[in-house]
């Protein structure tokens, strides 16, 4: 008898759906919408995300040393903050390489050349390079590369770090990055619960105008899962329907979007996301549809079921 | 087979529906419950089906007290019951044989038996033809027709009517009246609340007369004037 009620409950919720076919295609519309914004959360998400990396990689902290520093001394060095946990790359150029990169980088420019022929020798120190997890991490890369803490007081090997060239920039730019992550959560948090509410009153409505009937089921005897049963059944459908409408509209919005992205911010081609990550997305946009389709027409007819 | 012991009932803003009424009701009996409008018939066949709860006294139907079933039990008592409404109350979105075969399916009847028990109904009150129509394509008489079809297909033990003859035309009057009669005849108890003393009339049955929600007469005579 079981498989039997269901088998009707869920033919009744197809019947529903297909028989008030314009309250169907209205709930479809607004959970559509939703669905769009939610799945633009992934996006915006993923946007923010790749240009924070981005942005992150672009900061780095340069240790330039006096070119008679050791080399066994700098390498020594190098490993220390290899070793260290907030770094996470070290890069180290020899005084010939920064040398060459000097050369290439003034090739147009005679006088400065020219000026390197006539000291005869090469006045430029070797070079580290290194890049943290975090921006907030400088700071204290700096402070361990003060020389004494480096070397125990020994010859100051160091000459310059130019992270204290960029500290007031790198500071500000940590704290927006910080603020940009606070705002976006906290926005993407209200507006999700926002569109919710917004499907979950239209999918009210809609149960609103079957009040009567739930009460007529109701005096013919109808269990509360049987009445119940076809108007969440209408309602995973609203959502699966919608869903799968906006990944449809997903697919032309990205491929729009994508060499905007990809040019504005650094590097992500939303289309091409998209397409990579489609499981993710469509599993997340299917689930979200049938989550909020079904809760909603759930808890809206528990109302009317109290006769 | 139903018993009112010193029912009251009195809503929340004050107004008393009912004021002690105490009646019962034999098996295969067919009663008319008259009175005017406000007199309280329509709070008393609420009681029989726990639409509504009395503010004192008891009501037992087949010596269950109604008013202490809960949950499940409730539908169970339901499903004994036919319910015929002066309004109709179809399922829109259901065609007239889903509308008869609803009460069917919450009583847990299996396809078969639906499908032979449904048509059988409609035929015994005239709109086979209809069958497959939607209730805003019949009239009142047919609604009225499908919504007794669906009172009656599980062949309860009690069929209550709460001015099932109201919202429709003489000629329609008659047929529906002619159709309750035949419920009756196939030993279903049938109470019908009405205002309309050409059906009392008709039925030739006992009448329960309510007044300010007491029962001021209760006889076999067919020629009450209300």
């Amino acid at each position: 008898m079981f498989f039997t009620k269901l088998k009707r409950v869920i033919r009744y919720g197809f019947l529903n759906f297909w028989r008030n076919a314009f309250i169907s295609a209205t709930s479809v519309l607004v959970m559509v919408i939703t669905l769009l914004f939610i799945g633009s959360i992934i996006f915006i998400s993923a946007i923010l995300a790749a240009s924070l990396d981005g942005v992150r990689t672009q900061v780095d902290l340069s240790v330039t040393f006096i070119p008679e520093a050791p080399n066994i001394e700098i390498l020594a060095l190098k490993e220390e903050l290899e070793a260290r946990p907030d770094v996470a790359s070290v890069m180290y150029s020899s005084r010939e390489e920064v040398l060459s990169e000097f050369r290439e980088r003034h090739a147009g420019d005679r006088i400065i050349l020219q000026t390197m022929e006539e000291l005869g020798r090469n006045p430029l120190g070797a070079n580290l390079t290194i890049q943290a997890y975090n921006p907030e991490s400088y700071q204290d890369i700096a402070a361990f590369l003060e020389p004494e803490m480096a070397l125990g007081g020994g010859e100051n090997i160091i000459y310059r770090i130019n992270f204290r060239d960029n500290e007031l920039a790198i500071s500000r730019l940590t704290s927006l990055i910080g603020a940009v992550e606070r705002f976006g959560l906290v926005l993407t948090v209200a507006l999700a619960f926002v569109s919710v509410l917004i499907t979950f009153n239209t999918v009210r409505l809609i149960i609103y105008t079957a009040r009567e009937e739930i009460a007529v089921m109701r005096l013919v005897g109808a269990s509360t899962r049987y009445i119940r049963g076809p108007f969440v059944i209408s309602g995973v459908l609203y959502g699966v329907i919608a869903a799968l409408i906006t990944l449809a509209v997903f697919y032309p919005m990205t491929y729009w979007l994508g060499e905007l992205t990809e040019n504005f911010f650094i590097g992500l081609n939303v289309f091409n996301y998209y397409l990579e990550n489609f499981l993710q997305i469509f599993l997340l946009t299917v689930l979200s549809g049938v989550f909020i389709g079904g809760i909603s027409s759930y808890m809206a007819v528990k109302r009317y079921l109290k006769i | 087979m139903i018993y009112f012991e010193e029912v009251s009932k009195m809503y929340p803003d004050e107004s008393l529906a009912l004021d002690g009424v105490t009646f019962s009701v034999e098996p295969n009996e067919f009663i008319s419950v008259v009175g005017h409008s406000g007199a309280g018939k329509t709070t008393l066949l609420k009681m029989i089906v726990a639409e509504e709860y009395p503010t004192s006294g008891s009501v037992l139907v087949s010596s269950e007290e109604v008013h202490k079933l809960k949950g499940e039990a409730i539908n169970r008592l339901r499903r004994r019951i036919g319910i015929i409404f002066q309004d109709f109350r179809l399922l829109s979105h259901k065609t007239v044989y889903e509308n008869v075969a609803f009460a069917m399916e919450v009583a847990g009847r299996t396809e078969e038996e639906i499908h032979s028990d449904v048509p059988h109904a409609l035929e015994l009150v005239g709109i086979t033809r209809k069958m497959w129509n939607f209730p805003n394509e019949l009239s009142g008489g047919e609604q009225q027709r499908v919504a007794i079809a669906r009172a009656i297909v599980n062949q309860p033990e009690i069929v209550i009517a709460d001015e099932p003859t109201g919202n429709l035309d003489p000629e329609n009057t008659y047929d529906i009246v002619q159709i309750l009669k035949r419920i009756n005849n196939l030993e279903t108890t049938v109470i019908i609340a009405t205002h309309n003393t050409g059906v009392v009339e008709a039925l030739n049955n006992r009448v329960v007369v309510l007044d300010s929600g007491k029962v001021v007469r209760d006889t076999k005579c067919p020629n009450l004037i209300v």
